[in-house]
């Protein structure tokens, strides 16, 4: 049995750091090991931020995003038009479309697609809220971002389903060849969907 | 242990950071599952999509692990299939059909027929029709078949309007008329008049009389409800044929 190099404390911070995405035992070691050489400079900021983090951050009660605020940032933000509001599966999804900053809306995080494999059915996503909001007014257009899978679509039919009825335009995002793609090494189906969605020059 | 077969998938679900583990409807050995490594990568994504055609190899130390899969693809409908509510809904209800069947059973006859009714989502009438008879065949499997081919009541094998709800039997419409009330109503084209094309009030008949089944033999005995894909595939199904309805009318 190897012998213990390093006490409780130090063993349970690698413990945590595996638990993030993207770290593995191995490199949760050297994320430690770089923390306790920084401990000024990194690890005390670092926890810092992280308990600030712990106390402020919350879920959004109007659209899911997290934030320091309720309601975030984004829904008090009044130079965006709040008549179009993006419909996103999570939070990354929201903060990959403002780094693209194409449009200047506001967002609705569902937290998840309908997956029966999974057991996430309609209750157990954001959907009930969205409807909600919409039915209050003021919404001319839904933009449903979700990803380009069966069960994305699925979710965005089912959306649309509950949305039916209310006076308001929903899109959904184009499917098709990605920005810098080689036609060759795409799949099958983003090519057909590119040709269904051609448009004209 | 390696086997390599024809699969339909139908599911995903994550499995660590970069994996996942693949539900695929196989022709010879039924519903089975398996990690696929990297299946999160931006190559394998677009193929793990529900309604994809593949060739799957499994490899396992064991007949009863839950082995590996290598998956490579012979047909790629899922883009296809996400165009329209009718074709995304149906693949998730058959998909949730499916589950209900035990694991690593083989049924050939429903791969067959869910390998063809992914080809036939173009037209909401004939894929509802396709998807009825789908649900009596899991149901048949299941040991819960319907006998829809002559009167319970009388034998006679024409004129067949109800099916009763106790027996899961066909019943004439003179047999079943004062009963008429407690009865299900037979579509059509489930019945001796088996090449009579579907309608919205047969479609609705049918939607009906499978779900009695399937509710009272399936899902309340496991402590299950029906899938919101069922729903969902009847009402897009019903909102097309309107459409297609008033653009008659219209022109």
């Amino acid at each position: 049995m190897a012998k213990r190099v390093t006490g409780p404390e130090i063993e349970k911070l690698i413990q945590l750091l595996a638990k993030v995405p993207g770290l593995g035992p191995r490199s949760a070691r050297r994320a430690a090991l770089h923390l306790v050489k920084k401990k000024d400079q990194l690890m005390a900021p670092l926890a810092h931020a992280m308990g600030e983090a712990v106390v402020k951050v919350g879920v959004c009660s109007r659209c899911g995003n997290v934030d320091t605020s309720d309601p975030c940032t984004v829904c008090t933000d009044p130079t965006r038009d709040h008549s179009v509001i993006i419909v996103v599966e999570d939070v990354a999804d929201l903060w990959a479309l403002e780094r693209a900053g194409a449009m200047n809306a506001a967002y609705h995080v569902l937290g998840g697609t309908l997956s029966p494999l999974d057991g996430v059915g309609p209750d157990d996503l954001n959907i009930r809220a969205l409807v909600d909001r919409v039915a209050e007014g003021g919404v001319r257009e839904v933009i449903i971002a979700v990803n380009a899978t069966v069960e994305g679509q699925t979710t965005a039919h089912y959306i649309t389903d509950r949305l039916a009825g209310l006076e308001i335009k929903i899109s959904r995002l184009a499917h098709g060849v990605p920005v810098g793609g080689e036609l060759d090494y795409l799949d099958e189906g983003t090519l057909t969907a590119a040709l269904r969605a051609r448009t004209a020059i | 242990m390696q086997w390599t077969d024809e699969a339909v998938i139908l599911g995903t679900r994550k499995h660590g950071e970069n994996s996942v583990i693949a539900e695929v409807m196989t022709r010879a050995r039924g519903r089975h599952m398996g990690i696929v490594r990297s299946g999160r990568s931006k190559a394998m994504q677009p193929v793990l999509q529900p309604g994809n055609l593949v060739e799957v190899t499994w490899r396992a130390r064991l007949e009863e692990h839950l082995g590996e899969f290598r998956l490579e693809p012979i047909r790629s409908r899922a883009a296809a299939l996400m165009e329209s509510a009718v074709s995304i809904y149906g693949v998730q209800a058959m998909a949730a059909l499916l589950r209900l069947l035990p694991e690593r059973d083989p049924h050939p006859h429903l791969f067959e027929a869910l390998n063809v009714i992914l080809d036939h989502f173009d037209d909401p009438l004939d894929a509802c029709e396709l998807y009825i008879r789908f649900e009596l065949a899991v149901l048949n499997d299941l040991g819960f078949g319907l006998d829809l081919a002559e009167c319970a009541a009388t034998g006679a094998r024409t004129d067949l309007a109800y099916v009763s709800p106790k027996s899961g039997r066909a019943v004439s419409r003179v047999a079943g008329e004062p009963y008429a009330e407690r009865m299900l109503r037979l579509p059509a084209f489930l019945g001796e008049e088996s090449r009579k094309a579907a309608n919205s009030d047969s479609l609705v008949d049918a939607f009906g009389l499978t779900a009695y089944f399937l509710e009272r033999h399936v899902y309340e005995p496991r402590g299950l409800k029906m899938t919101e894909a069922r729903d969902g595939l009847r009402e897009a199904a019903l909102k097309a044929l309107r459409r297609a309805h008033e653009r008659e009318i219209s022109a």
